[in-house]
């Protein structure tokens, strides 16, 4: 290979507090290839590309475009240096048409004139073929058609360093094949492409290389052609770790909440749910798997009452009376009334566990205020719940009138997961509960769940981090693009294994020969 | 030719009404553009009566200064002070990310006052002395009325309108400026000075509002108390911005439809054959309101996009955490 070399990062580390996002990564990325970023989430993946395109500053290390050293301080930077990075979240004016974003901010060489800006548009989505309509405002486009205005904006500043994250997580496979031409042609063309993903079929049917990152650290780069799923799987996940969670043997588990064939489609018409079929059983802690995005927060909220779904059952069956109870399409009021004690923790703790601003009796009484009959607040309980969860959780703070927001992340997740505690359920969801915490305030949370699965308490744990899945969950669930890919023993499972099913090609098998009739043009 | 020239009597009295509506409609635009709501325009137009009318009576004072240079310093003026008070409000609002709904309303209240302290300071006969500079020199006669007037500054917010729509339009800093209030974080990311363009809008756009107040004195009323209902106009300058959809070259029409709603307090009354109780015409002053409720409930009702207030209206922006 005699390519010349675009990009280069040496010694590279970045830190958010104590926590370590990248560490002395060194990354050469190649004139006319197309390498992929691979990693799970919170991996620094995207740190590290935040980095070269401007919103990160790294702590260490050197970046070289062109062998020549670079300070890249803003996205602007970046673009004086021919980079472009294509967000996850679009950054576009909606009532703006498609060529008016991408001419945004751009200094003009001689006067302003839209019909010359709108030629040089025009010239670029002819060279790679995209499929735009310049004159179209953004808030009557779908997700790919944005997606397509964010490259093309990237490409109008002449940039010869494309960085896309995520690029296909809110694509059809349609549409991703597209995307994916699209990029080729521009790989083609002489440009550097870099992906960031955590599919490894896209990765081996797109990239020519790809450089694996495990825990901020840079493991490897490999020739794609000589990589296989199951040994990128193994750089990707690592060797297990052990952490010595305590889990007990699940006590005469029963059927709690049944979820059958549930499905639910996104307003863009993509589905989130697809087919979910699974039990949930007292005494158990059941982990959901999967990479961020796949319908975690969709399955959640759908048992919570909280999302509309297209189809499929959902029972809870009551342990005290034995009565079963549809859930589906109920509102969490009539969920509570029907004497359901389902309690759910979710992934947004200030959005949509608690209320930031007021304090801690008060979140309190958000979850009991119905109990009261007179016309003046009962302030003594909720008071005391505070107080003693404060003291048994050993929650940071001034005091009980402290704003919740003002709390560390941490002690915010005490404070939600104790009052969804505290109210005796025998359904407990947890979403990403120990997110942001530290070691120990990680197995107080471990410990109060194991806690509740003594107490009967069915326990739906959603996490990330697989070390603490296959030590925590008796059996662990995992889903990939809304699709059940597996559900397995947490005590006789693998890392790899779990990993391997985390990135299943969740495509169905006739889109294979779409695919390569694309590679083949 | 009696009904003739008391229509062309309405018109002429409703047209130049319409103008000091346009003058801090304008003003206001541009500022909403830029996704700052600045409830202050009623004071500043107030001040920017003050302003003007204060640098008027230093020139009527020093004597023999040709009628276009007086024009012209009496405007400048006006638009200057305005622009201080934008420029206040600006710093409250941009730099400290103070509440502009508050900030807004403590700027009237401020405007207002301080306009009153300097009016009762100034000598009302000594600045009126202009008032042939501004009210007269395009008057135009209609036979058996009395002498109705017409005067530069009835063009000049005209010019004014025409042009910002222009510029919002057609220009690249229109555009710019558009997306700052549009969405912020996108233009931040783009590499436009947010700041910059937040400041220079709100600045200009109160400049422009000031010039409302200053019309309105010496060119619509010429009156010694007439600087005591500008704040009224100031009001209805704010409702006229929803009324046009933000859009200044249909303010251009919309305020003369506003000064003629205005008006037609005093003319329906005078309609021969309708006979109206003296209590029920202070009720036609809600016009102008009533009329702005009907076109918002039609704009969001058809809820088209364009029609809507700028995204980033009345929010502050703040730069992500790096």
């Amino acid at each position: 290979m005699n390519k010349s070399v675009a990009l280069e990062m040496k010694n590279v580390s970045k830190r958010f507090g104590s926590v370590l996002a990248n560490k002395n990564v060194d990354l050469t990325v190649y004139r006319g290839e197309i390498l992929a970023i691979l990693g799970e989430n919170g991996c620094g993946k995207t740190t590290l590309m935040n980095m070269i395109s401007g919103i990160y500053f790294p702590d260490e290390g050197h970046i070289f475009v062109d062998g020549e050293e670079v300070v890249i301080k803003s996205p602007k930077d970046a673009f004086a240096h021919k980079i472009g990075m294509i967000h996850q979240h679009f950054k576009l004016v909606d009532v703006f048409t498609a060529t008016e974003n991408i001419i945004l901010g751009v200094k003009d060489e001689k006067h302003y004139s839209r019909v010359e800006a709108e030629a040089r548009v025009k010239a670029i989505t002819e060279r790679y073929g995209f499929h735009m309509d310049p004159h179209k405002k953004i808030y009557e486009m779908s997700v790919s058609e944005k997606q397509t205005v964010e490259i093309i904006k990237v490409l109008y500043r002449n940039a010869d360093i494309l960085i896309l994250d995520e690029p296909t997580a809110v694509l059809t496979p349609q549409e991703t094949e597209k995307l994916f031409a699209v990029l080729r042609r521009m790989r083609d063309d002489g440009k550097s492409v870099i992906i960031i993903t955590h599919k490894l079929h896209e990765v081996l049917s797109l990239t020519d290389r790809v450089a694996v990152l495990r825990r901020g650290e840079h493991i490897a780069t490999v020739n794609t052609k000589e990589a296989d799923e199951n040994s990128l799987t193994e750089m990707m996940v690592g060797k297990k770790i052990t952490l010595n969670i305590e889990r007990s043997e699940p006590k005469d588990p029963v059927d709690r909440l049944v979820v059958s064939n549930i499905h639910c489609t996104s307003a863009e018409g993509l589905p989130l749910l697809d087919n979910i079929s699974f039990t949930a059983k007292s005494g158990e802690i059941l982990g959901i798997a999967g990479i961020a995005g796949s319908g975690q927060r969709e399955l959640l909220e759908s048992i919570a009452g909280l999302q509309h779904l297209d189809g499929g059952q959902i029972t809870y069956a009551n342990p005290k009376t034995g009565e079963v109870i549809n859930l589906r399409d109920k509102t969490p009021l009539q969920i509570r009334d029907l004497g359901v004690r389902l309690s759910f923790v979710p992934e947004d703790r200030l959005g949509m566990g608690l209320v930031g601003n007021m304090d801690i009796t008060d979140n309190m009484m958000l979850r009991s205020y119905r109990r009261g009959h007179s016309m003046f607040l009962d302030r003594k309980r909720p008071k005391d719940l505070a107080e003693h969860i404060i003291k048994s959780l050993e929650v940071v703070t001034p005091g009980v009138t402290t704003p919740v927001r003002r709390l560390s992340g941490g002690n915010v997740q005490k404070v939600l997961v104790g009052r969804e505690i505290a109210s005796a359920p025998t359904v407990l969801m947890v979403a990403y509960p120990v997110r942001g915490l530290d070691i120990n305030s990680s197995y107080a949370i471990y410990n109060l769940l194991n806690a509740q699965k003594e107490a009967g308490t069915a326990i739906i744990f959603v996490g990330e981090d697989l070390d603490v899945l296959l030590e925590l969950c008796d059996r662990i669930m995992v889903i990939n693009s809304g699709r059940i890919t597996g559900i397995v023993d947490g005590r006789n499972t693998t890392k790899e294994e779990v990993g391997l099913l985390m990135t299943k090609t969740a495509v169905p098998a006739d889109n294979t020969e779409e695919k390569e009739d694309v590679s083949r043009e | 030719m009696n009904v003739l020239s008391s229509i062309f009597g309405y018109l002429m009295s409703a047209i130049p009404l319409g103008m000091t509506f346009l003058y801090g409609c304008t003003g206001e635009i541009i500022t909403e553009k830029v996704g700052h709501l600045n409830l202050g325009i009623p004071g500043i137009m107030c001040m920017g009566a003050a302003g003007g009318c204060a640098v008027l009576q230093v020139c009527m004072t020093t004597g023999n200064l040709p009628a276009v240079l007086i024009v012209i310093l009496g405007i400048l003026g006006s638009f200057l002070v305005a622009g201080l008070m934008g420029l206040l409000y600006s710093f409250l609002t941009v730099s400290l990310k103070a509440n502009q709904n508050v900030t807004g309303l403590t700027m009237t209240i401020f405007g207002v006052g301080l306009m009153k302290f300097i009016f009762s300071n100034l000598e009302g006969h000594m600045y009126l002395k202009a008032l042939t500079y501004f009210r007269y020199p395009f008057s135009v006669h209609m036979p058996g009325s009395d002498l109705r007037y017409c005067g530069p500054m009835v063009f000049l917010a005209i010019i004014i309108a025409l042009v910002a729509s222009y510029v919002l339009t057609h220009t690249k800093v229109g555009l710019h400026l558009r997306s700052v209030g549009e969405n912020p974080a996108t233009a931040d990311a783009v590499g436009i000075n947010v700041t910059a363009y937040k400041y220079g809008a709100t600045i200009i756009g109160s400049g422009i509002a000031g010039l409302g107040g200053l019309f309105y004195v010496m060119d619509y009323a010429g009156s010694q108390e007439a600087y005591l209902s500008i704040e009224t106009y100031g009001w209805l300058a704010i409702a006229l911005v929803i009324f046009t959809l933000w859009r200044p070259h249909l303010s251009i029409f919309g305020s003369m439809v506003f000064g003629a709603l205005f008006v037609a307090g005093s003319y329906i009354p005078s309609i021969p054959g309708l006979h109206l109780s003296m209590t029920a015409t202070p009720l036609l002053k809600m016009l102008p309101y009533v009329v702005t409720i009907i076109v918002l409930a039609i704009t969001s009702v058809r809820n088209k996009r364009e029609n809507q207030p700028p995204a980033g209206l009345g929010v502050n922006y703040y730069r992500e955490d790096r």
